[in-house]
């Protein structure tokens, strides 16, 4: 299979199907457009979400000034929280690189339902919009915390019910891409490619696809409810008419957890494709980290009370979700020991996509790690709505799912442009990226064992040198993330054209011109081998 | 030549995977209110069953015979579409569609009921009711009002579809459709073989 | 699996067999009537045992899920499986309160 065959197809960047320009790109069912689309509304929202968290740095550097009211900084975290998460981490690498590299990977031409693949966008932009009215309409933004927590939820003057149905059709798009891509993987698999000859990156995606559509329909039925109870009072949430906000911490969390895993399973799928490119060797363990994706996604349905330690469960559940938290620490530790595995002894390329895909380890593990000691009943009581918190989740999400995604992107890039970016630059980038990160997060997590809460608009003075440290950190990583994406801004229109397969990567994708032409592959390949065939390299 | 290669590879289980995934997203999102009910019910046993008596097991019972008569039609329509009878096929989708109808009917009339005693969330009456009652109808509003939401959706498509039948768009050798359109259908009656043991039958 | 099957390769149930399918539910609903005028106890028995059996006639004949791929059994069973997980475990806290 030669990765220049000549090109008689233009690439999928170039060509005009039944519509010109813009509206070629807005109406195409091709999944690499779909994933373009996606990219670009998903850094937008990333930015929006930075600049955000940005500001509530600068609220914690002057407390004593007040430079905001506490209502103000309420609807900020929840903001923070709502564009994040739900325009950014979780629909994620599944959204843009699932939806790029997927049908790439496993030697399809498409997904198996192109047409509602582009209908998954639009669900997700559509949900944007109402979610960001909520901000200008009503008696204001919520601020009630990301999570939406009855009973405060219930009583709230403000924009509620807008904000939640908002989050309630962004859950449409992930529950189509989710329906999309595991019928994808089922029916579109070249021809000798057994489920274990797939690569990596799609089995995370598959375990992925299975909470989509498993766990987001209870988030949406508990939006529902919360939509329901403020509009008619029915009562399910409300203690006044016999409601339990207890049970909206149980429905949310049903969801709420599986949805971190969401957010993880693609990116880790991304670092396993990434490492044995870049050590030039297959992976080590290739069926355990298969099979740990879909452990994640089981054992991460049936942790979601860890949230609710100190919540006033009962002791019996307490001891239940403890032990079982416990429990899914285990498949993901297999892949980080099988991640290092990999690259022992392998002929290591040093490149920008294997220095994120490093640090990913590196803030992931410590992510992790923090998560196991909440974990643990007694430390939780201690920790539980402190920044101990909000340093754990962010290492895991942002370094994690964010530097995964940065990976990824560093990875695919030349894929899906056709050209490299200034590598130098890159680098640059990476150390205050790295540095503020750790600056910022790390810490929240020293903070947050000395006792200060979370979701606080201002702070006693004995916390104050560490939120200035914090700001500063974060003045650093923003500073680092402009100078990343305008590099690959740059990148994309005026970047070096490049060879097809500059990493030397042997998975599918890599043996079709970059960027790849709308049918993808001229031939359907037959599979005869695993994914990560090296056949120069002894030994593997 | 996008288009093209596309509409070549049909893919008929393909698409009928497709739509068995899509029931688990909403067997899902009913199974959430049903773990809500069972958390209620569990904290109110005795109100849940007091209240249970003010509905109307009859109806109750009356459109649960109306579904599963409906669903015995989608059946049947698919039957007389695999024989290429067509006309035949499109009249039993049209009685499913009246099954569906005097469903919302005799909703309508359960509903109007209870909103005249006063037992509707909001309703004075209904807010001097012991908490477990309020609860109950909160949840019997807006599970069979979601439901409820799901019948006219599913009716729809089934009219869609019958025209889709006449217009030959929809084939003895293409009936994936239909096929498709009656799962929906099923699982709508299949919900409601649920609600009404919880509801109805609770007293 | 390949690609172009059509449906209709599928063994199908006749047109009388639907009909006794549809009659059996018939008979079901009202042995859950039936029971629930025995009592509180009863009813609830009832609707563990006799609700499910209706799901699933709907489920295996009119849904035609008995004659169909393996792998769409299994998409229902974790389905189902997921929410009788959810609801056990959620039942660790509820009943135990």
């Amino acid at each position: 299979m030669s990765a220049e065959s000549s090109v008689t197809q233009p690439s999928y960047l170039e060509s005009q199907g039944k519509y010109r320009g813009l509206l070629g790109w807005l109406l195409s069912t091709d999944h690499k457009r779909v994933a373009i689309l996606y990219l670009v509304s998903m850094i937008t929202f990333f930015f929006v979400g930075v600049s955000i968290g940005f500001v509530m740095r600068l609220v914690q550097l002057t407390p004593f000034h007040h430079l905001i009211t506490a209502q103000t900084y309420n609807a900020l975290f929840t903001l923070h929280g709502v564009v994040m998460i739900f325009l950014f981490v979780i629909p994620g690498l599944m959204a843009v690189f699932g939806n790029f590299v997927l049908p790439l990977s496993i030697g399809a031409r498409d997904v198996a339902f192109p047409r509602l693949n582009l209908a998954s966008w639009y669900f997700f932009i559509v949900g944007a919009i109402i979610a960001i009215c909520s901000l200008f309409t009503g008696q204001g933004p919520p601020d009630t915390g990301w999570s939406f927590y009855a009973p405060y939820s219930i009583k709230t003057g403000t924009n509620i019910s807008l904000a939640v149905f908002g989050v309630f059709v962004l859950g449409f798009s992930s529950m189509l891409t989710g329906i999309n891509f595991i019928a994808t993987i089922h029916r579109l698999r070249a021809p000798g490619m057994t489920f274990f000859r797939m690569p990596l990156f799609p089995w995370s995606l598959y375990a992925t696809a299975w909470i989509q559509i498993l766990a987001t329909p209870v988030l949406a039925v508990t939006l529902l409810l919360v939509i329901l109870e403020r509009a008619f009072g029915i009562g399910v949430f409300d203690p006044a008419k016999g409601g339990d906000p207890l049970l909206y911490q149980h429905m949310f969390w049903i969801y709420s957890h599986p949805a971190v895993y969401i957010m993880i399973l693609p990116a880790m799928g991304a670092i396993s494709e990434i490492l044995p490119t870049f050590a030039q060797r297959t992976i080590f363990g290739y069926k355990a980290i298969a099979l740990s994706s879909l452990s994640i996604a089981i054992f991460g349905s049936l942790v979601w009370a860890h949230h609710m330690f100190t919540s006033g469960m009962s002791d019996f559940a307490n001891l239940v979700f403890a032990l079982l938290t416990m429990m899914v620490a285990v498949p993901s530790a297999i892949k980080v020991f099988n991640w290092v595995a990999t690259l022992y002894k392998g002929s290591i390329d040093f490149q920008p996509p294997l220095l994120f895909a490093l640090s990913f380890i590196f803030l992931f593990s410590i992510g992790g790690m923090t998560g196991v000691w909440q974990g643990a009943l007694s430390v939780d009581v201690h920790l539980h709505d402190t920044y101990f918190i909000v340093g754990h989740f962010h290492y895991v999400m942002f370094g994690g799912t964010g530097f995964g995604f940065f990976a990824a992107l560093l990875y695919w890039f030349p894929k899906m442009f056709g050209r490299m970016y200034p590598k130098r630059a890159i680098y640059v980038a990476w150390f205050p990226m790295f540095i503020g990160f750790n600056l910022l997060y790390f810490t929240m997590l020293v903070l947050g064992m000395q006792g200060m809460p979370r979701r606080y608009y201002t702070h006693l003075p004995v916390y104050h040198t560490a939120h200035v440290v914090a700001t500063v950190g974060s003045w650093l990583l923003v500073g680092g993330l402009l100078h990343f994406f305008g590099t690959l801004g740059y990148a994309v229109f005026r970047g070096k054209k490049t060879v097809g397969n500059p990493w030397h990567g042997v998975t599918l994708e890599w043996q079709i011109p970059s960027p790849p032409p709308v049918e993808n592959f001229e031939e359907i390949p037959t599979v005869t081998t695993g994914p990560y065939h090296f056949p120069e390299v002894a030994g593997t | 030549m996008n288009a093209q290669s596309h509409e070549a590879h049909h893919d008929a289980f393909g698409a009928k995977f497709g739509m068995w995934l899509f029931l688990v997203t909403e067997i899902n999102l009913f199974g959430g209110l049903f773990i809500a009910y069972s958390y209620m019910r569990h904290k109110y046993p005795t109100e849940f069953h007091h209240a249970g008596a003010e509905l109307n097991a009859t109806l109750g019972v009356t459109n649960t015979i109306v579904l599963l008569t409906s669903s015995l039609t989608v059946v049947l329509a698919i039957l007389a579409l695999q024989e290429g009878k067509k006309v035949v096929a499109q009249s039993f989708l049209y009685a499913t569609i009246g099954l569906a109808m005097v469903f919302l009917v005799i909703k309508a009339f359960e509903w109007t009921a209870k909103f005249h005693h006063g037992l509707y969330p909001g309703a004075p009456h209904l807010a001097l009711q012991p908490h477990g009652e309020q609860v109950f109808f909160g949840l019997y509003f807006t599970m069979t009002g979601l439901h409820g939401i799901h019948v006219i959706v599913g009716l729809s498509v089934l009219a869609v579809v019958a025209r889709m039948i006449g217009a030959g768009k929809i084939t003895r050798e293409r009936n994936i459709t239909l096929d498709n359109a009656g799962l929906y259908w099923h699982l709508v009656d299949i919900i409601w073989i649920f609600l009404l043991p919880l509801f109805y039958l609770a007293a | 699996m390949s690609n172009d099957e059509s449906v209709k390769s599928v063994p199908h149930l006749g047109y009388g067999a639907s009909i006794g399918v549809w009659g059996v539910l018939v008979v079901l609903t009202g042995a859950l009537v039936g029971l629930s005028h025995l009592g509180l106890r009863a009813a609830v028995w009832g609707l563990l045992t006799i609700t499910p059996v209706k799901a699933a006639l709907v489920l295996y004949f009119f849904m035609h899920l008995k004659y169909e791929d393996p792998l769409l059994k299994a998409v229902i069973f974790i389905a189902l499986t997921t929410l009788l997980i959810f609801l056990t475990l959620l039942f660790s806290d509820v009943a135990f309160a």
